[in-house]
Formats: structure tokens, C-alpha cells, sequence
């Protein structure tokens, strides 16, 4: 167990490198194999987690640049447990349910190396080596939309590519200001995230790096108004690269948020809360309304991210146990459920060759299966109770309800938004008559779709109803985190508000 | 009667020439070869050529005698060391690029190898000295050279490459005496350590002197560097002359344009009389802004680079404008990668060049040749892309170590809108180097013809290729080594 990270991060390039040599017939059940076998490593990794360990866990830690302080630093903790588990999870599913054909060989190996990216910000805890993960999951993801996607998908690659770029260059430059900061304060380079983590920074500085982290991040989430490229890239994206995207690069945004945004600078992260709560309402609201607009259910489900990623910046920045876990339960959820849906879209569009609306209606007599699982997704994705969906919406409202209930009352419109749109394309796509004489022929799901589709399913429900496990680990670390941020921060009303939101139905 | 000159031949310090002379001896040891050998094959030549720069190169990382030498014209400082390797490392992975598979008449002649190696000890001369006339003798020799390597590619372009070199160097090199005159009759003296202390005991006085011999010398170097507004001959001259020539241009004329730039501005920035400072800071800006923007619509990839590399080595002034060791560290850090990296690029370049212009009229290299080389070539498109995304800046490889350090350098001194519009350049930049990756991977390919684009591929090229990638792709490795020795020459030489 003692490299386990580093193995997790670097099995699933060493199997792309490998899977050159492997022969193009074979390499769905090399990517297969691979995937499996890097989530049974993640299962591990929980296995062998210790629950009552509030800290980093597994750290592996080597200098890599003494002189300029830069190390290969691994580590785990309750907040970024589940989001690997998640990305290989997700990974693996994704590739049981590829159904690619062209150059089939490049996209495998692409997604392998994307994995690599993914894993690694999750669990790197140098500061250089997260930026390099950063933007390294940029580029196969570049790939993967501009060569199997659709009609416009060079132009949507690129617009992701240069968003989320050009988002985190900003980042770079906070980077090393901290590091700056951290010199002059201790005498020694580190880009260590612990040993930043011990610094308290002047509050007008951390107002400007607070800044810096959350442009990159902000793009990534993606929070209005830098949303724009997100419709695009799933609009043209394969479905592969729709689920991926929805179920964890969009993630790391908000994982950056809980990272580094609220402990490195909390005051900052106070002072801000009304406005990136606002613009999480915005984005709660006005994505919601978007979606129902849309004509083209994958849009619907694009929107709908938005949506749910607005629930999510606002559950972190409740600043409370409550609110942060929950928020990081709903990235887990959120990334189970629109890999789900995503995952569907692509199976009709398989059948289909279309994703609009009004090209169906009646699927449910045709295609029960496919009819039931949708049901079921869309349940939890709107957030009904017993679902996975229902838990980390309601611990993040309920987290912010103690920063201001109008809001919350306000993001939570948001939900009865996201029913309206969500059961209109239920009605529209799988209820009333058949019309279309191509649908009557439409075959239900085969072996190949329901084995990726069942665990997702299972997720949904197990979870929905006993999160308890999961929710416990990760409150540990969130509220490890909080206690640091009440310590460090400079500023008397910080230490207020953040004590004041936690007194009451939590534990401070 | 003259008094007869008596000099002790210690005081000389011989061994301080000996890496020049080595050049010399093997420039002209060549050409007695092919005079008395007829027949001698490029393999030949190249060959030697590389083992001269290798005994050259130990010569240089071997020399460990006093920093003055040879009148005191001399200063085998520690960049002065750390620029030789550079240029030495350089030169040595591209002789080698003759040895491509099809045949060049250049690459044929002893001259060619002579002339190299004689251009070699020009910069050598540029960077081992503070004399400004030993560095105009230096610059000269391996202008003249370099003007006279060009044209021996014998194409058109070749020769209005070589033309315009030509003249352009003639105006700089004017631009170059002119500012050592004012500063030889304002201070007496041609050594820059001599200049600084007058200058510093007359308080830069009298300041339109020194306004005028900087701003020649700015003119000067800054062609040399191909600073904006002195960067227009890059591109053409870039596009005529071969792949691997110009890749060379790209890197090791500007080591030593650095090397004296450094030795020269900083004095002046250090100064304290601000103007310099604001003309250096709107040079730096300018060049990498104006340089990036025009290459977002190049339709050549050659052109590109070379824009490219007008951008790199604006970040690079910006080191110098900073003038603190870290910075100037960076410099050296940045540029080391970053000679990898750019020598892969046009190597690549080199290897998919095709004797007829198949895709285009206008161009050797349109983007459009490029085009869906990731189902026809995918070993080549990789590496390529990785090359582009190293210039870029993208971590983990090697240009983002040098670019990091440099950031951070600019970070410590205060100079944060610097280091921003660095950043913003870069996210400028990653779009035209991203346009060649968008043709190599996400378009259709115009033709399944793999062998078009290796008609020059030979294994010499494809070893440097993948030598070039390995330190492209494991350049983390590097950095702590490189930073230790670099930091520790620098700082021992007082920059």
C-alpha cells in the first residue's frame, strides 16, 4: 500500500504507452481490462483507508527540485477519496459503453492518458505538479472533441481548449506569488500544499490571489458567465467525451474550490461570499430556464450540469460542515448521475442518429428498459428523496440556509426548475403515442449497455439511501479544513462568520 | 628608436583563447583536407566537425585558469562558460542534420563545415569578452559566415534570404560601431567595465550620449535578437534558408546577443536613469505581443516558428530587464530547453520536406500539409505535438520549467503586470501553436501517401528527433542539475 497513489496515477499511462504495441481489434478489451483494473486499485485505496484520519493518508513524497522547492507530493484525505473513486469508476463505465469504431485505438489511449490527468489533480499535493495535471487533462480531451465529435466539434474543441487555458494561466501566476510569499515569510521555496496551508496572508493580498485561483477554477465549474464553452463541448462531443466531461473535469473546478480557494484564503473567501453566491444563483436559476428551452436533449442535460454545479459552488461557500460536504457529495452525485444521462442520450442518438425532442415520443412502449433507467436518472438527477441526487442538493441548501435563507430559497427554486424541464423531456420523449415510424422498430437496451448502465443504477439507489459511509469520511476532512480556516484567518469577522455558521445542527 | 614590448607570455593567458583557436585549426585543417582528398563524403565532414566542437567543448567546461586573458580583451566568466556550452551543445546536434536522406549541395562542400566552424568561434568571440571591439569582430565573423551558410542552400528563397540578411546586418552592424564610438569618446574606453565606471563617476552625465549609444546599441542587438521593430527580416529569412539553419538561427545567434546584452543593458539598468529601464520594458512588451499576434495568422508553419521565436526571445529580454541572478538564471534555464525543444521542431520540419511545394505555392510548410497526420504518421504527429506543446508552455514539459522560473523571477522583484502580460502572451500563444496540432490531429488528412513526408528521413534525423523528445518529455529530470550548475556560474560572475 505504500505507492498505491502513485500507482494509481501512473498505471493508467503506463497502459496507454503499452497499448501502442496492442492490436486494434483487441484494445476495447485491453481499455476494458486497464480501466477495471485501475478502479479495483481506487477500492483498495478506500479499503485501506483509515476513516478516523482526518489528514493526508498514503503521502508519498519525494524532492524533486530541492533547490526550488518543488517535490512530487501524493496524498489523500476524505475530499478527494471519492472523487478518485469516481473518475475511475466513471472511466471504466464509459469505456464498457463505448460503441466507437473509428480509430478506435487513438480515442482508447487518449481517455487512458486523460485518466492519468484526472487522478493526478486529485490527488497531487504539489502545487506545480497540480497546474501540470491541470492542464494536461486539457489536451486529450482536445482530441477526443475535435476527432470523434460532431459536425462543428474542431470549433467546440477549440473554444474548450482556449476557455479553460486561458482561464488557468491567471493561476500560474497566483502560484507563484504564493510561492513568492512563502519565501519571504520562511526563507525556503515550497510549493508544498500543507506547508501552504500553515501560511496566513495579508488580507488585501489574498483578495488578488483569491482572484487569480478563481478565474481557473470559475472557467472550469463552469460558473456564469464563462459557461459558454461547456454547451458546445457537449453539444459536439462524442458520448464518451460527454461523460467524462460532465462527470469529472468539470469537478476539478469545483474540487479546486474546496482545495485551495477556501483554506489558503479564507478571508477572501468570506469577503467574496455574496457575490460567487450570486453568481451560483444565477447560475442555479437562469441555466435552468435555459435548459428547459432547449429543443435538443443533450443541451437539456448540459444546462442541467450548469444548474447542479451552481447548488454545488453554493454548498462551498456555506462555509460549514453541512454545506461543504454536501457540496462534495453532490459532485459525486452529480458525476454518476449526467454520466448516466449523457451515457443514455448516447444510446439513443446510437439508435436514432438524433438527439431532439420531437423526433421521439412513446420510447416508453417501445423501449421499457431504457425507458426505466432514464426514469430512474432523471428522479435523481432532479433530486427526489432516495435518491443520491436528493442528498448533497439538500445538505448544500441546508449548509447556506444559515448564511442567508433568502438565497437558499432562492437556489432552491432552482430545483422545481430542473423537474419542470427535466419532466417535460420525460413527457415529450417517452410518454404518448408513437409517431414516428422509426421508433416503432427501436431495439431496447443490449447486455453491453445494461452492464454499464445497472451499477450506475445501483449507485443511485444505494446511496440514495444510505450515504452515511460516504458522507462521514469526507465530513472528517471538511471539518479538519474548517478548523483551519477559523485559525488561520486574519480578519475578526471572518472567524465569526465561520464559527457563527457552524454552531448551529453542526459541530464546530 | 621604439622602446621595445616586453609582455611576459604567462600574463597572456593563453589557455583562455585555446577553445577559439581549436575551431580555427579544425576550420582550416578541413579545408587542406578536401584540397588534398577529392572525394571526401559529408559523413566525413560532419563527423569532424562534431569531434572539433567536442574537443572544443572540453576545452571550455576543462578551462579553469584566470578570468582575464590575451590583454585583458578576454573574460572567461561563468555565463561566459555556460553560453559556450549552449552554443557548442547546439552546434554539435545540428551538423548532424546534414546527414538527412536526400542530398544538398551545401552539405556536399568542405566549405560549408568550415564556414560553420568558423561562425562557431564568432560567437564564441561575442560572449568570452567585455571589449566592445573583440564582440564586433566576434559578431561580424560569424555574420559573414552565417550570411554566406544561407545562400549555400542555393534556392531562390535561399539567396533573397541571404540578401536581406546581409543588408539588414550591415545597417546593425552600422548601428553597432556607432554606439561603441559615442561610448569609446564619452568614457576613453571600449571594455564595458571601464565604460560603467566612468559612467558611474560622471552619474551617466552626459545623458544624451548615452542615450544615443544605447539606443544604437539596442538597434544593433535587437537585430541580432530580432527584436521588434528590427524583427522583419525573421520570418523571410527563416522561410529561405533551410529547416535546420534556421532552427539554429532561432537559438544560438541569440545566446550570444544575450550573452552581450546582459553584460551591457544591465549595467545601464542598474543605473537607475529610468528611461532605459521604460525603453527595454516597451521593447520586451512589444516584441512579445506584436510577435505573437502576427504569427496567429501565418499559413506557414516555418514562418510560425519563426514568429515564434521573436516571442521567446522577448520573454528572454524581460530576464535581462530584471537583471537579478534568478532572472538571469532563467534565462539560461529557459533557453537551454527551449534549444531542444525548437531544434526538434525544425528538425521535424526538416525531415517532412518534400522537393516540390505539393500543398501550396506560396509555402514549404502550409498548415494544410499538416493535415491528418495522426492517421497517416502517428509516431511523427505525436512528437510534433508534444513540441508544440512544450513551446507553448504547457507543463510538464521542458519550456515551462524555463518560463515558470521566469515568472517567478519577475514575481520577486515586484515586476507582477510583467509576469502578467507574459502569462497573457502565453494563453495568445497556445492558440497558433494549438492550430498545428488541430491540423495534425482533428482534420481529415488531404493524402495517404506516408512516404511524401519522409523523403529526407534518415536515422541520424530520427535519433536527434528522439533525443530531442526524451528531453522534451523528461525535462523535469533536468531542471534541479541544471539549476544548480547554471545558478552557481551566474552568481559567481556577478549577474
Amino acid at each position: 500500500m505504500e505507492h498505491i497513489l502513485s500507482l494509481l496515477v501512473f498505471f493508467p499511462a503506463m497502459a496507454a504507452l503499452l497499448g501502442f504495441m496492442v492490436n486494434k481489434e483487441s484494445i476495447r478489451a485491453y481499455a476494458i481490462g486497464v480501466s477495471a483494473i485501475e478502479f479495483f486499485l481506487s477500492i483498495i485505496l478506500w479499503i485501506g483507508f483509515d476513516a478516523s484520519n482526518a489528514g493526508y493518508q498514503f503521502v508519498e513524497y519525494f524532492a524533486l527540485i530541492p533547490s526550488y522547492g518543488m517535490s512530487y507530493y501524493l496524498g489523500v484525505d476524505g475530499i478527494s477519496l471519492f472523487l478518485v473513486i469516481l473518475t475511475t469508476f466513471t472511466t471504466m463505465i464509459a469505456l464498457i459503453a463505448l460503441n466507437i469504431e473509428k480509430d478506435i485505438k487513438n480515442l482508447i489511449l487518449s481517455v487512458l492518458f486523460l485518466e492519468m490527468a484526472m487522478v493526478g489533480v486529485f490527488v497531487i499535493l504539489d502545487i506545480i505538479w497540480f497546474y501540470a495535471f491541470w492542464e494536461l487533462s486539457l489536451v486529450p480531451m482536445l482530441y477526443i472533441i475535435g476527432a470523434w465529435g460532431s459536425t462543428r466539434r474542431v470549433y467546440a474543441a477549440i473554444k474548450f481548449f482556449l476557455y479553460t487555458f486561458a482561464g488557468s494561466i491567471l493561476m500560474l501566476v497566483g502560484i507563484l506569488y504564493m510561492a513568492h510569499l512563502y519565501y519571504q515569510a520562511t526563507g525556503v521555496w515550497s510549493f508544498a500544499l500543507p506547508d501552504w496551508y500553515m501560511m496566513q496572508i495579508p488580507f488585501t493580498t489574498q483578495l488578488w490571489l483569491f482572484g487569480a485561483f478563481f478565474l481557473a477554477f470559475a472557467v472550469k465549474v463552469p460558473m456564469f458567465p464563462f459557461h459558454t464553452w461547456l454547451p458546445y463541448a457537449h453539444g459536439q462531443a462524442p458520448t464518451i467525451g460527454s461523460i467524462i466531461l460532465a462527470a469529472v473535469l468539470l469537478k476539478m473546478g469545483s474540487y479546486g474550490f474546496v482545495r485551495f480557494s477556501l483554506p489558503l484564503f479564507p478571508d477572501a473567501s468570506v469577503y467574496f461570499l455574496m457575490p460567487v453566491a450570486i453568481v451560483a444563483i444565477i447560475m442555479v436559476i437562469y441555466a435552468a430556464m435555459v435548459a428547459y428551452a432547449q429543443e435538443d436533449m443533450k443541451q437539456v442535460i448540459a444546462y442541467s450540469s450548469i444548474s447542479h454545479m451552481g447548488i454545488v459552488v453554493l454548498g462551498t461557500f456555506a462555509m460549514n460542515a453541512e454545506g461543504i460536504t454536501g457540496s462534495i457529495f453532490l459532485m459525486l452525485s452529480h458525476g454518476i448521475v449526467s454520466g448516466a444521462l449523457f451515457m443514455l442520450v448516447g444510446m439513443i442518438y446510437d439508435r436514432r442518429h438524433t438527439k431532439l425532442m420531437k423526433d421521439f415520443g412513446g420510447l416508453a412502449s417501445v423501449m421499457p428498459g431504457f425507458a426505466t433507467i432514464y426514469g430512474i436518472m432523471l428522479m435523481a438527477s432532479v433530486g427526489l428523496p432516495l435518491t443520491i441526487g436528493f442528498v448533497g442538493e439538500f445538505l448544500s441548501l441546508a449548509g447556506f440556509y444559515r448564511i442567508s435563507w433568502v438565497m437558499t430559497m432562492l437556489a432552491g427554486t432552482g430545483i422545481i426548475l430542473g423537474a419542470v424541464y427535466m419532466l417535460v423531456l420525460y413527457k415529450r420523449s417517452f410518454f404518448g403515442a408513437v409517431v414516428h415510424e422509426e421508433n416503432k422498430t427501436l431495439k431496447d437496451l443490449n447486455a453491453k449497455e445494461l452492464t454499464a448502465l445497472i451499477p450506475l443504477v445501483a449507485l443511485v439507489v444505494i446511496l440514495g439511501i444510505y450515504p452515511k459511509p460516504v458522507l462521514s469520511t469526507i465530513d472528517m476532512s471538511v471539518q479538519k479544513m474548517l478548523v483551519l480556516m477559523e485559525q488561520k484567518a486574519v480578519e475578526q469577522s471572518t472567524k465569526d462568520l465561520i464559527i457563527n455558521a457552524n454552531t448551529v445542527g453542526g459541530t464546530k | 628608436m621604439l622602446e621595445p614590448i616586453s609582455i611576459n607570455i604567462a600574463s597572456l593567458n593563453l589557455p583562455a583563447l585555446l577553445p577559439m583557436a581549436i575551431l580555427v585549426i579544425g576550420a582550416l585543417a578541413l579545408l587542406v583536407a578536401d584540397l588534398v582528398v577529392k572525394g571526401l563524403n559529408r559523413s566525413f565532414f560532419t563527423m569532424i566537425t562534431v569531434l572539433f566542437i567536442i574537443l572544443d567543448l572540453g576545452a571550455v567546461i576543462g578551462y579553469n585558469g584566470p578570468v582575464r586573458g590575451f590583454f585583458d580583451v578576454l573574460l572567461v566568466d561563468g555565463i561566459a562558460i555556460i553560453a559556450q556550452v549552449i552554443i557548442l551543445v547546439a552546434s554539435a546536434f545540428f551538423v548532424p542534420l546534414s546527414l538527412s536522406h536526400r542530398h544538398f549541395r551545401e552539405f556536399e562542400m568542405a566549405e560549408f563545415y568550415a564556414l560553420f566552424m568558423f561562425m562557431i568561434v564568432g560567437f564564441q568571440c561575442m560572449v568570452v569578452s567585455d571589449n566592445l571591439i573583440l564582440i564586433f569582430i566576434g559578431l561580424e565573423t560569424a555574420s559573414l559566415s552565417l550570411y554566406t551558410l544561407i545562400a549555400m542552400h542555393n534556392r531562390m528563397k535561399a539567396f533573397e534570404a541571404a540578401i536581406k540578411y546581409f543588408t539588414m546586418g550591415a545597417l546593425a552592424a552600422g548601428f553597432y560601431t556607432l554606439s561603441a564610438l559615442i561610448f569609446y569618446a564619452m568614457t576613453g574606453s571600449v571594455e564595458i567595465y571601464e565604460i560603467e565606471r566612468v559612467l558611474v563617476e560622471r552619474q551617466f552625465e552626459p545623458l544624451l550620449g548615452v542615450l544615443a549609444a544605447t539606443v544604437f546599441m539596442l538597434g544593433a542587438l535587437g537585430f541580432k535578437l530580432s527584436l521588434v521593430p528590427s524583427h522583419t527580416w525573421t520570418p523571410d529569412v527563416y522561410e529561405g534558408s533551410s529547416a535546420p539553419l534556421a532552427g539554429y538561427m532561432s537559438v544560438v545567434p541569440k545566446i550570444a546577443g544575450f550573452v552581450v546584452a546582459m553584460r551591457l543593458f544591465e549595467m545601464l539598468v542598474l543605473s537607475g536613469v529610468t528611461w532605459v529601464e521604460d525603453i527595454l520594458y516597451a521593447l520586451v512588451v512589444l516584441t512579445m505581443t506584436l510577435a505573437n499576434i502576427t504569427a496567429l495568422v501565418q499559413e506557414d508553419v516555418k514562418r510560425m516558428l519563426a514568429f515564434s521565436s521573436i516571442s521567446h526571445a522577448g520573454s528572454m529580454m524581460a530576464a535581462i530587464m530584471i537583471g537579478t541572478t534568478q532572472a538571469n538564471t532563467a534565462l539560461f534555464l529557459y533557453w537551454t530547453l527551449f534549444m531542444f525543444t525548437n531544434l526538434g521542431a525544425f528538425t521535424m520540419l526538416w525531415i517532412v520536406r518534400h522537393r516540390k511545394n505539393l500543398w501550396d505555392e506560396r509555402y514549404q510548410h502550409p498548415f494544410s500539409k499538416f493535415s491528418g497526420m495522426i492517421k497517416i504518421m502517428p509516431m511523427t504527429a505525436t512528437i510534433m505535438g508534444v513540441f508544440m506543446f512544450a513551446l507553448a508552455g504547457m507543463p510538464p514539459f521542458s519550456v515551462f520549467w524555463g518560463k515558470l522560473y521566469l515568472l517567478s523571477a519577475a514575481i520577486n522583484s515586484e515586476y507582477i503586470f510583467l509576469a502578467l502580460i507574459i502569462v497573457l502572451n502565453s494563453a495568445i500563444a497556445v492558440y497558433y501553436y494549438m492550430k498545428l496540432v488541430v491540423y495534425m490531429f482533428l482534420k481529415e488528412p488531404t493524402t495517404d501517401d506516408a512516404t511524401l513526408f519522409t523523403t529526407n528521413a534518415s536515422t541520424p534525423l530520427k535519433v536527434i528527433i528522439g533525443f530531442a523528445a526524451m528531453v522534451t518529455i523528461f525535462s523535469i529530470l533536468f531542471v534541479e542539475p541544471l539549476l544548480n550548475v547554471i545558478t552557481k556560474y551566474v552568481s559567481s560572475s556577478g549577474f
